[in-house]
Formats: C-alpha cells, structure tokens, sequence
C-alpha cells in the first residue's frame, strides 16, 4: 500500500471514497468534485511529489450498473513512486469531471481522447473537441459499451454519410475564423458549429452482434 | 482580420506587335504591405515530411509559425474497442500494427501487462529473448527516425546507411518470426517461438558491424555545420515543461530528465544489464539527435550482453492452462487435448483486478492497462501512446519558430501514426 493513500485520507477526509489494491498498484477513489484539488495537492506537496501525468484515461465496465470511472496515471519523478487515482462517475448524473489541463498540460489531447471516445467532458478544458474521430461524428462514442462493435450506422449509411461529407465540416471553428471561410459554409452548418453541436445523436440501434 | 491591400495586376495585356503574347513584368499596384497577413497553409495528411497521415494547419507570419493545429485521427483503427472482443492472445496481433517501426518491442509490452494480471512468472531463457526483441525494435525504430529526419533536414546519405543496416536487423527478425512486420512474436507466458539456427551468429556479426556505420553517420551529421544550423535551438523545451507535456523516451531525456523505464521502473531484469541512459542538455532537436544516436550504441551494449548470457531451457512456461501443449500431445494425451480445446474456444482467464505495466519502447513510455472482469477478454485495453503524448507538444514547440523548423521539430518527436491514432 502506497503511503501516499493514508496521507490523502489524512488531509482530504470524506472526499477519499476507497483505497484498493490491484496487482501491487495503490488506487485511490476520489470524489469527482474534489478530484482536480487532490491532483493538485499530490503534485504540489513535497513530499508526495507526483509531478508526471503519466496516463489519463477512462474504463467502462460491462456490468451496465457500475459508473463510468475515470483514471488518472500519476508517477513521482524523484522518488520513482506511483499511484492510481479513479474517479466515479455514475451513469445516471452529467459525465462530467473538472479538467486538470491547468495542472498539466499533457493532459490536453487524454482529455480530448477520453471526450471523443467515451463522452465524458472536462469542465474547464480549453478546447475540448473530438480528436480521433471528425467533428462532425454523428454515431456517438465509440469506446462505450453501448456502441456495436461496427458502430451505430448501417455500412450503408456509414458510406453514404463519407461520400456525402462537406469537406469543411472536418475543420474546426478555429481554423474557419482563420481561414475566413466560415461565410463560406452553409448557414445552417456555421450555426450549428457555432452552437458547438457536433450532429445529431440517432437513437441507438439494437446491436445485432456481440 | 485586415483588408487584403495588395491587389495584383497578373493579366498578359495582349498581344505585341508580332503577334506574340505581351511578355510583362508583374506590377503591382500601390505599396505591397503584408504586415498584417497571415497566411494559412495546410501540411498533409499526405505529406513526405508529416512521417504518415499527419495534418498540420498552420498559420503563418510571413514564414514565422504563428499557430499549429494538428488534425489526427486518419489511421484511426479502434484497437482498444477491437480488443474488448477478443482473448489476450488473439490482442497480440493487433499490438503488432500499432507502433509498426517496432512490433516486437509492442508484443512485448503487452504480454508482460497480461502475465503480470495474471501472475505468470515467465522463464530466464523468454526474459532474455524477450530484452533481445525489445533492443532489436529499438534499433529499426531510431533507425527509421535517423534516416527519414536527415531526409527532412537535407541529408540524404545517412538515410540509406540507416535502412541499410535496418535490413539486416529485419532479416533476423524474418527468421525469427516469419515476418518483417506483422510479428506477433510473444505469447501470454511464453514466445511464438524460440530463436532459429544461426541467429545468434547473425545478431552478433551485426552488433560487431554496426557501429562502424553509426561511426559514419556520426561523422556525417554531428558535427556538420548545416545540421547543426537546422537543429541547435530548435524546438527547445526546459525539464520542466517536458515533464508538464508528460513527454516521454529521448523526448523527455533530451530535455535533461533521465526517466526511462528501464532504469526506474525495471521489468524483464533490465537491472542487470550494463548500460547508460544518455540525457540531454538544451532540450533542443539537435539533444534530441545525440540522445536516440546514443541509444543505438546502448542498445547495441544490450544486445550483447542478452547474447553472451541467453541460457539453454525451456522458453514457454511449463503450465497448459496458459501455453498451447504441444501438437504431438494435443494429439495423443487427453488431458493435453483437453487444455488446448479450452484455450482455443475459451481463452486464457485472468483474474479480476487491473494492472499498469509501462515499458521503455522506442518512442517513450509505452503502457497498456489492462482492467479484466475475471473472463478471458479484457474490459479495457488501453494502450498508453508515447506517441499521441509526445506529439500533443508539437503545437507549443512551433510557434514562433520558422516554418522550416517546424518541418525539423515534427521530425524530432518521432511519431508513428498507426499509434497516434490506434
């Protein structure tokens, strides 16, 4: 057991849920309001220390009852220690958890990642858009266990929506503004994009393979 | 954004008294003044220089980087999804088409993430092939980062000493594992197979043959004055802020943090070799450079020593609940045939629990965490990338240098797309 685990329970109490253990690895469950305040903590005490974002991601679990956890990979540079710190985020309330961009700022594309592939969002984030897939994805998130295998789409459709693609619709707004070539769009597309809407999420289709 | 003030006057006005089209200067008209321009140009994603499917929109200042936004995203193949549906073993050949410049070292990685779920202890000749296969993808991969950024930078003679000699380490690498690429060398406890006749001769001659050529690339490039121009104070980051990016491999070393895995997080007994881990000074392309260059000698120290110490024995662990029993016994014993129809259909289980097993690879950091519900296909597969991490920096390392540096610093990351964007 990591040390680390009782001197956060010390100083943060209540917002210290479970401290587990896996495989030699500590894991720490933390309030998901707390969260950003405890990351901060670890990296700012000395003697904690843990000053590398190794790894940010998220887990779904198949049990269509457990939360949705999101995991913060931490290492301590100097004193070659690490730690696991999870939060819960239960699937009936906002996905949601502060974004820790301003604690480290590797953090910026994980967060995008975990956005894109799992829908959670990070309050805060300064620019949190999809990474992996295009902007305008409009078959939700495909690492949930809720997306089929070959997505939400018919083939069919799938390749009718690429061959029927405005290219501009895979640019970000940024580059549009810069561009100027947002007047260019169609007006109900630059609302949208304005709107920050990234397309229409279709009912889920009963999935037909495992 | 200001007015466009500079209109060009590029009609030919007709014809001369020949009959020929009037040869003009291009005029101009009124004061070119392209102080406030800037200029957008987009660099891929098919692009010699972007190393893959790598978009970079770039704003420019004259030709000073203003802003880089990368678009990633081209390969994306949704490996992690993949693997949710398939047993640790049938995961292997995925691993092997993420970081495509070094697949064995990706099987590797996630074997060991498996055995330490599941508390295999593999044996001493596996752990030996197994730092053999890691030091061998350390060598192709700087290899192909060596000759494609000399192409980058303007050099184009270290480029075919480099794949020159990556040839032969292919060649051992087809005798081994039947493939240049696609490996799939490891196995959950074991190897695919163990090493072929004469390999070790092969490996050995090579490790004799190759620093002669990374003498001549050294003379060639270290301290030629055009390279150093092109790299020196290029794309510098302080420790701080590389440990910041969470930046990892000869990215972060380069910037004077001696992290690497091998050295503070030791698996595959990595304690007990000899060798250096070379850090940094400036941070810059150029620190970059000398860093993976040492790691090809270093490597080489490795590769070595594994050779001079590989013991005889057995190199898959000695329980068929976890390694296919031989075909000669699936046939005869029925106990044998027994555990190879339950792994074929069923899979090797892992017990509930998760882990986080990083290694050294070429690019950095590379860690799968694995979180298992106690069947035989994981919940969650994530593959750390060192790649996607080391590449988010990029934006920040560009902007205000020149355009041309930004094609330098690019280079210097070390990205591989299919693990960008898995």
């Amino acid at each position: 057991m990591n040390p680390s685990a009782a001197a956060l329970k010390a100083q943060f109490g209540g917002a210290i849920r479970r401290v587990t253990t896996s495989c030699g690895a500590t894991i720490v469950l933390v309030d998901a309001a707390r969260v950003s305040d405890v990351l901060r903590w670890l990296k700012a005490t000395p003697g904690e220390g843990y000053n590398y974002l190794a790894d940010l991601t998220a887990v779904e679990h198949r049990d269509g009852e457990r939360p949705l956890e999101v995991v913060y990979q931490l290492y301590a540079m100097e004193r070659k220690v690490s730690l696991r710190v999870k939060v819960e985020l239960p699937k009936d309330q906002a996905l949601e958890v502060p974004s820790v961009v301003s604690i480290w700022r590797g953090a910026d594309w994980m967060e995008r990642e975990v956005y894109d592939m799992f829908g959670i969002t990070f309050r805060g984030h300064p620019d949190l858009r999809r990474i992996l897939m295009w902007e305008t994805y409009a078959e939700g998130y495909p690492l949930r266990k809720d997306f089929p295998l070959r997505g939400r789409f018919s083939r069919a459709e799938q390749v009718r929506q690429a061959l029927n693609a405005n290219p501009e619709a895979h640019y970000s707004m940024e580059e549009l503004s810069i561009a100027e070539a947002i007047h260019e769009l169609p007006k109900d597309m630059r609302d949208r994009l304005a709107r920050g809407e990234r397309g229409q999420l279709p009912e889920p289709i009963e999935p037909s393979h495992g | 954004m200001a007015e466009r003030t500079v209109a060009f006057d590029l009609a030919t006005p007709s014809l001369d008294a020949l009959g020929r089209p009037a040869r003009v200067p291009l005029s101009v008209a009124g004061t070119p003044d392209l102080g406030g321009e800037h200029m957008l140009i987009n660099l891929g994603p098919q692009h010699p220089a972007t190393h893959g499917v790598l978009r970079l929109v770039v704003e420019l200042d004259g030709e000073v980087v203003k802003r880089v936004i990368p678009h990633i995203g081209y390969l994306h193949s949704g490996f992690e999804k993949l693997g949710e549906y398939r047993h640790y073993n049938q995961i292997i050949p995925l691993t092997d088409r993420q970081d495509y410049l070094a697949p064995m070292s990706n099987n590797v990685a996630f074997a060991l993430a498996v055995e330490q779920l599941m508390g295999i202890e593999i044996t001493e000749r596996c752990t030996v092939l197994r730092v053999i296969a890691c030091e061998m993808s350390r060598v192709i991969s700087h290899l192909v980062w060596l000759g494609t950024t000399s192409i980058d930078i303007g050099a184009f003679t270290p480029f075919l000493w480099c794949f020159q000699e990556r040839e032969r380490i292919y060649n051992l690498q087809e005798a081994w594992t039947g493939a240049r690429l696609t490996t799939s060398v490891t196995r959950v406890g074991g190897m695919m197979a163990d090493i072929p006749d004469g390999f070790t001769e092969g490996l050995r001659a090579f490790c004799r043959a190759f620093p002669k050529t990374l003498a001549e690339v050294d003379r060639a490039l270290t301290r030629n004055a055009i390279w150093c121009g092109r790299t020196q104070g290029v794309g510098a980051l302080t420790a701080e802020e590389a440990i910041n990016f969470s930046l990892s491999g000869p990215m972060l070393r380069a910037s004077g943090v001696p992290y690497d895995v091998r050295k503070d997080q030791p698996y595959l007994g990595y304690e007990t070799y000899d060798f250096d881990v070379p850090v940094g000074e400036h941070g810059d392309v150029y620190d970059r450079y000398l860093c993976r260059f040492e790691e090809l000698r270093q490597s080489t120290r490795i590769l070595e020593q594994a050779l001079d110490r590989l013991p005889d024995g057995p190199v898959n662990v000695d329980d068929h609940r976890v390694i296919l029993p031989p075909k000669s016994a699936a046939m005869s014993d029925m106990e044998a045939m027994i555990h190879h129809f339950k792994q074929v259909m069923e899979g090797v289980k892992a017990p509930v629990g998760e882990v986080y097993m990083p290694i050294e690879s070429p690019k950095g950091e590379l860690a799968n965490y694995l979180v298992s519900d106690g069947s035989a296909k994981p919940v969650r597969w994530r593959l750390r990338p060192p790649a996607f991490i080391n590449l988010a920096s990029l934006p920040f390392m560009a902007e205000g240098q020149m355009l041309s540096d930004l094609i330098a610093i690019n280079a210097s990351v070390d990205i591989v797309m299919g693990e960008v964007d898995r």
